[in-house]
């Protein structure tokens, strides 16, 4: 671990690794909490994501990786806390950044009676995205749907529902890609197919914070690791600092 | 407004030469087109699904084929029995599809899919209460003329357009908001025609008692078009203003 990044226990205050400047944040999140019912899941989330950073986001199951996503997708109000995306506070802009946003998750979020190219075409309208028709042959493609373009999506495979999923995610051009565990049901190629979206992303400048049970995967994609557990962020460091046995006895540290 | 803000709201709202006077108007076509593109997405799944629009149909037949057994239609108390049986049937198979529109929606969450969008949550109502008063008008042509041939009654259809439509309106307006409640709970079968039926009373009463005055003019009847219009206008400021509380957590 470098100077920069620590493990936090007792009340958890957060160590942040850098001086973010405001201008140049893709997200920050003060003091956010969240509970369902009398079950808080987040007890006061304080994390900083910059321009062109990608952060992987690791916890157990149940720690709020989703809610948390969730709420910085527009999808979720917390209690208590601030968000905001580019500088923008996302109660009082909650339209603009749903612009900036890309979401995915393990559901797809399609119309299933909806053909690939109608879902593509009804969200990039309701992204109003410029020459919605070249946009979204140009999305199917990428992703490798092409011969599917005009095929219901109720007859697509797990795998290609993903696919189908990121190009809706991407219709728009977001400047932050929110992942909840978005390889799922991905074969090899389909790993390849977003490894090389998610790159694509990055060399615009664009972030990304995605969550992930692979702690490979964190080492291998991310410039930034968050651990969370118990609500809290309970790790957070730069991810060139760690190796694989250095993050598996964090990991193990901190949840249990 | 921030800097990023403004340069969000520019590129979705502007154009190239535009003034700031033509915001207004790029917003509400942006807003209309949305709309329409949510209502156009509604009608297709149903279209290609067709459970809706088949029970909602066959419900509404059945309802007055019912009645007309059940009811001794001698010519002196036609009049009075048939607008009843014609709403009755209309109300029944609205309830069957009015949460369809909706439920097309939380098949993966709670609306997730369009709350994920920059849309404007009152275009997300309109949408879905243009969806409604679609559904349930088709079954209404359909049913009109079983209704007609039933009970032997003649339908001036100039005059029952009206009171048809804004009765349709009335009843799906309200539908449309608690269909998006009832839709988040698990009795939302049995809990849609509770908080539904108390609320539509006014324009049922309304819509009933101008059908019969359509079959047998009386005098001194109170404006009982005016006064579903009225509800009308009601209903749907008061729904379009609370539908985005109803669908957001």
């Amino acid at each position: 671990m470098n100077g920069t990044s620590s493990i936090m226990h007792g009340d958890r205050t957060v160590v942040n690794s850098n001086t973010v400047n405001m201008q140049g944040s893709a997200i920050e999140i003060h003091g956010l909490k969240k509970s369902f019912g009398l079950k808080p899941i987040l007890r006061g989330i304080d994390l900083t994501l910059l321009k062109g950073e990608r952060m992987a986001l690791l916890g157990a199951n149940g720690t709020g990786k989703t809610t948390l996503l969730r709420i910085l997708a527009g999808l979720t109000r917390p209690n208590a806390g601030s968000v905001s995306i580019e500088g923008l506070d996302s109660e009082q802009y909650a339209q603009q950044t749903r612009h900036l946003v890309g979401f995915v998750a393990h559901q797809p979020y399609l119309y299933e009676e909806l053909t690939a190219l109608e879902n593509l075409l009804f969200f990039a309208r309701m992204y109003t995205v410029a020459n919605p028709q070249e946009r979204a042959r140009e999305l199917l493609q990428r992703v490798g749907l092409e011969r599917r373009t005009h095929e219901r999506v109720s007859t697509f495979s797990r795998g290609q529902l993903q696919r189908l999923s990121w190009a809706r995610a991407l219709l728009h051009v977001p400047h932050l890609l929110l992942l909840d565990e978005a390889d799922t049901g991905l074969d090899q190629q389909g790993h390849e197919l977003i490894n090389a979206l998610l790159a694509e992303h990055t060399a615009h400048n664009g972030s990304t914070l995605f969550t992930t049970h692979q702690l490979e995967r964190a080492l291998a994609d991310s410039d930034k690791i968050v651990l969370l557990s118990g609500g809290h962020v309970t790790y957070q460091g730069e991810t060139k600092a760690l190796t694989l046995d250095t993050l598996q006895q964090i990991y193990r540290e901190v949840t249990q | 407004m921030n800097k990023t803000a403004r340069r969000i709201v520019g590129t979705d709202l502007s154009c190239p030469g535009a003034t700031p006077c033509d915001r207004p108007a790029r917003e509400l076509r942006i807003f209309c087109d949305q709309v329409w593109a949510i209502l156009w997405k509604d009608v297709r799944c149903e279209l290609r699904n067709k459970q809706a629009w088949t029970s909602m149909g066959l419900f509404a037949l059945l309802v007055l084929v019912i009645f007309n057994f059940a009811f001794d239609l001698r010519v002196d108390n036609k009049v009075a029995v048939a607008p009843g049986a014609l709403w009755v049937a209309f109300i029944f198979a609205s309830l069957l599809g009015l949460g369809r529109t909706i439920a097309i929606e939380r098949e993966q969450g709670p609306m997730d899919r369009l709350l994920l969008c920059p849309v404007d949550r009152r275009a997300i109502y309109l949408a879905k209460l243009l969806g409604n008063v679609l559904f349930i008008g088709v079954v209404e042509i359909v049913a009109l003329p079983v209704f007609a041939a039933l009970f032997d009654v003649p339908l001036g259809v100039g005059a029952l357009l009206p009171i048809v439509l804004f009765g349709t309106l009335g009843i799906a307006t309200i539908g449309t908001l608690f269909s998006a409640i009832a839709a988040a709970t698990r009795a939302r079968e049995l809990l849609l025609p509770l908080l539904v039926f108390p609320l539509i009373v006014p324009v049922v009463i309304a819509a009933v008692r101008a059908t019969g005055d359509l079959l047998a003019p009386a005098l001194n009847e109170p404006p009982w078009l005016g006064l579903i219009i009225a509800f009308d206008v009601i209903f749907l400021s008061v729904s379009t203003l609370l539908f985005q509380y109803v669908i957001e957590e």
